[in-house]
């Protein structure tokens, strides 16, 4: 279920914490494995918890706990817009509904062609530089103004 | 200490108590749903909100320390209208399905929902529903109703020891489930359904067959396991609808294993025997009580007559009372016959101890040991709950090893296991022995033999374990119990404790294995070696209660007369000459004495169904219809007074008779049989409880189960169908069990599968 680099990348994180204590290292582990795979299906889930010993059910819990963890495909481009108050008061809504309109699709829904996805996400502690949103997990996009929208999709297309 | 004020009442409390602790010593009640005694602190139901002096905002009691000085008022305007905002909330999205709602009149929401709710909701949008889970044979879902409290959650973390049931999703989203597809499988999981603070987690077995206001409530002890779990058995229209655990802290806490909880539904099996029988030219036919008294009275002394007292045995299992024992051996020791025996599952007939086998101590001290080493004990099966004590004691430094035949995860940290093949057991433990003689730098005791043992690093790490603690205990299972070198098993494990100081004790398999023995029942041996002309079986099943179910039931098909005496139809058709339908536990007062030597007396809870008696009734009248004397008892407390006469405490005794000389054999290397017998065909009762039969743990005993070497070896992998020749065959699927060594299967004893398995025959396995 995960590659040998991914594991490899795995064991790096449980070095971070005590033998005992593997559970510690559960985010990093469904990061990595969602890397790997794009999103964290249920047999993901479970060969993570398997390899860190612990019942797959707990591991399910943080995997459907983050925002940032994918449990359905998602597209080649993910974009997270934040609609946390700041956000939505300085402009994020309306960049929500740009992109909603521009893309033909709604909150959680990726287009035809597999390329984006546009979920909602929440505060990403970067209010000072609202709207904000981020791209792919990775990168976060300031000042998210329509005209801004469209350079980054231009540049992604 | 510390002193606080509740409700104005001024009252000290040991530091690091917490202001719910302290309101209960006072007896003043706090609402609450997500705490529970015996779980961590949760804090997310905030139903337990007080005022407490200084404190800007009311606090959950549940998680807030006492501090010296501190004020607390639990039922303030100020911590009543905080109780009351969390109820509404709470009840956002709770449905007002009451009526259909099995939790309905028990329920903690419904109750505090009386003192705390409005009387409408001013919440008008619409409430969630949540798809219902399948956990199960066991455990019924209704996850609408569910509020979160996470108690379910925290008890197979904790309690059970592997977490089965979660919160996934977030704030609205979250629910309670298992993961995908999987059940709830614990051996204790029917626990969750007491600890559900609402109708979302209800029994299924029990679902929509009374409402709680109509039964009664009345007091038994389990018939399973040596324990003795104390019973709260729920009654309607004498019938048993369920069982509920009554609280008991130096026995099963406020727990019960899934054996204790669900085996009831037998009682309303309708395999259950209701008219004695007799057997008149190979036909059955019903009789009335007197005819069939009279025949059993007279075939009996016709038999000692022909044949002599020896030709007459008479045989019950541990789950038999005192009572029907002490009358049973009473009457045959009457007749003149010696042969008395409940110890059927037991292959080596030369391990007998000086007095009343048990556990040496307390089941609380046995908890307060700092290190107790399992000898050949499947024990979460055998003794859930005694697992369970010993998975909380661990978690205060307590270190558990085990030296077992298997190595079955025991959900708990093991500080050391030694895993052997089944044959080997003994050797097991000699190189164990052997570690602790060198690390005491003591001797040796001169009858075992261990010169030729080698210390491996695992024996080592359990003698150091031993070695180590100050209050260590040694405790036999059933399989080291039932072990073809039982004898041996139990010297060298008496050896060890002698030599560390440990205490030494044996799990009773039965719940009234200790007063089988107490009485003096057990003086035959093995009954079925050679075959009697008579037997008397008091609820055994030879079949499925016997070391050999080949023999036994050889002998019993052999026999002229045979005397059953059992709550169940079964295979007694085929060899049996009169049935007479007998009381299980539920319906007859009795006695069990337990592990810890404690006798426990119970009442009948329902009238006999049908023309069901108690057996001690029967032995009774048995007794006078044959002339004896001594039967005119007018309640079974009579019996039971002079059962104990001679006190308890002065014959519990687990040394052996004489000391057995052990040493060491090579270890074979042919194919080796580990013969459990599973979890829920322990006794008759479970043995007819459908719905334990469809938990995973019943479907696993019908497998066998190998290491994947032994396997390929085999050439069969896990799935196949194999066919199992030993003395007779068995036809089984195949399953994996990593932890077994090689060239070891497993495959469960006292099971309807395996019965024409001799045990002690050869073994084959070829893919079928």
């Amino acid at each position: 279920m995960l590659s040998k680099e991914s594991l490899a990348k795995i064991d790096r994180e449980l070095t971070k914490y005590p033998a005992e204590q593997k559970r510690s290292a559960l985010m990093s582990a469904l990061r990595i494995a969602q890397l790997e795979h794009g999103w964290l299906s249920n047999d993901v889930v479970e060969a993570v918890a398997d390899y860190l010993g612990l019942p797959p059910i707990a591991a399910m819990e943080v995997a459907t706990f983050y925002g940032m963890f994918n449990r359905q495909p998602v597209g080649k481009f993910k974009l997270t817009v934040c609609t946390n108050l700041p956000c939505a008061l300085s402009g994020g809504a309306d960049a929500g509904k740009y992109l909603q309109q521009k893309l033909g699709i709604g909150y959680g829904e990726t287009t035809a062609d597999g390329k984006f996805t546009l979920q909602e996400g929440e505060c990403m502690g970067a209010c000072g530089y609202a709207p904000v949103m981020l791209f792919n997990n990775h990168t976060m996009c300031n000042h998210m103004t329509p005209e801004a929208i469209d350079k980054k999709l231009a540049e992604l297309e | 200490m510390l002193e606080v004020e509740i409700d104005g009442k001024k009252l000290t409390v040991p530091g690091g108590s917490t202001v719910m602790d302290a309101a209960n010593s006072v007896g003043a009640y706090i609402p609450h749903f997500c705490y529970h005694k015996k779980l961590s602190i949760a804090a997310n139901c905030r139903m337990c909100l007080v005022q407490v002096e200084k404190a800007p905002k009311p606090l959950p009691a549940c998680a807030t320390p006492v501090t010296d000085g501190m004020k607390v008022w639990t039922h303030s305007d100020s911590a009543v209208k905080a109780q009351a905002g969390v109820m509404e909330f709470l009840l956002i999205n709770h449905p007002l399905d009451c009526p259909i709602c099995d939790q309905g009149g028990e329920c903690q929401l419904q109750d505090l929902a009386v003192g705390y709710g409005k009387s409408a909701s001013r919440y008008e949008e619409e409430k969630r529903s949540v798809v219902n889970k399948n956990l199960g044979p066991l455990i019924s879902t209704d996850m609408t109703r569910c509020i979160h409290c996470t108690r379910c959650v925290r008890f197979t973390e904790e309690v059970a020891g592997y977490q089965e049931l979660g919160m996934p999703g977030r704030g609205e989203h979250s629910e309670i489930m298992s993961f995908i597809g999987k059940t709830v499988n614990s051996e204790i999981s029917g626990n969750v359904i007491d600890l559900c603070p609402v109708g979302a987690l209800t029994s299924k077995p029990f679902r929509f067959s009374a409402r709680t206001w109509e039964l009664s409530r009345r007091k038994s002890v389990s018939p399973h396991d040596g324990l003795g779990s104390n019973l709260t058995v729920q009654v309607k229209d004498h019938q048993v609808k369920r069982v509920l655990p009554l609280d008991n802290e130096s026995i099963n806490e406020c727990w019960l294993s899934d054996r204790d909880r669900f085996s009831y539904e037998a009682l309303n099996s309708p395999e259950r025997v209701t008219k004695p029988m007799i057997k008149q030219g190979g036909v059955w036919q019903q009789v009335e009580w007197t005819v069939a008294l009279e025949y059993v009275a007279n075939g009996l002394k016709s038999i000692v007559a022909d044949h002599g007292v020896d030709s007459i045995a008479a045989v019950a299992t541990p789950q038999s009372t005192l009572e029907e024992l002490f009358l049973l051996k009473k009457l045959a020791n009457g007749l003149g016959v010696q042969n008395t025996e409940s110890r059927l599952r037991q292959h080596d007939a030369s391990f007998a101890t000086a007095g009343v086998q048990w556990l040496g101590q307390s089941i609380v001290e046995l908890a307060e040991s700092d290190a107790v080493v399992v000898v050949g004990s499947t024990l979460r099966k055998e003794h859930p709950l005694i697992a369970q004590r010993l998975r909380q004691a661990v978690k205060h430094g307590m270190k558990v090893a085990a030296v077992n035949p298997h190595g079955d995860d025991m959900l708990l940290r093991l500080a050391g296991e030694v895993v052997t093949r089944p044959d080997q057991l003994v050797e097991g433990l000699l190189a164990v022995l052997k570690a602790t003689v060198e690390i005491k730098g003591a001797t040796c005791p001169a009858h075992i033999d261990t010169s030729h043992t080698e210390i491996t690093d695992v024996a080592r790490g359990v003698a150091n374990i031993l070695a180590a603690g100050e209050r260590a205990s040694i405790i036999l299972g059933n399989l080291a119990v039932q072990d073809a070198r039982a004898a041996e098993i139990h010297a060298v494990a008496a050896a060890l404790a002698a030599l560390t100081g440990a205490t030494f004790g044996v799990l009773t398999a039965g719940a009234n294995t200790a007063g089988a023995e107490l009485i003096g029942f057990n003086a035959a041996g093995d009954v079925f070696a050679t075959p009697k002309k008579a037997y008397v079986l008091l609820g055994a099943e030879p079949d499925f209660d016997t070391a050999n179910p080949v023999k036994a039931l050889a002998a019993v098909e052999q026999a002229e007369m045979v005397v059953v005496l059992s709550s169940f139809q079964s295979c007694a058709y085929d060899y049996a000459d009169v049935i007479l339908p007998v009381s299980p536990f539920s319906e007859t007062s009795g006695t069990y004495i337990n592990m810890e030597g404690r006798p426990q007396s119970f009442n009948g809870v329902v009238r006999p169904l049908g023309d069901t008696r108690p057996a001690w009734k029967v032995f009774r009248v048995l007794g006078n219809l044959l002339g004896l004397h001594g039967f005119d008892y007018g309640t079974s407390e009579e019996v039971r007074d002079e059962a104990l006469a001679a006190g308890v405490e002065a014959r519990l005794n687990n040394n052996a008779v004489a000391h057995v000389h052990v040493k060491a054999r090579a270890a074979g290397n042919g194919l080796v049989r580990l013969a459990e017998v599973p979890l829920y065909q322990s006794d008759v009762l479970s043995r007819r409880a459908p719905s334990l039969h469809a938990t995973v743990d019943a479907q696993v005993a019908e497998t066998l189960r190998a290491n994947a070497a032994t396997l390929a070896a085999l050439g069969v992998a896990a799935g196949d169908k194999v066919k199992v020749e030993q003395g007779g065959t068995a036809e089984l699927v195949v399953a994996l069990d990593a932890r077994l060594l090689d060239q070891v299967v497993r495959i469960s004893a006292g099971h309807p599968l395996t019965r024409d398995l001799d045990s002690a025959a050869a073994l084959q396995v070829a893919k079928a």
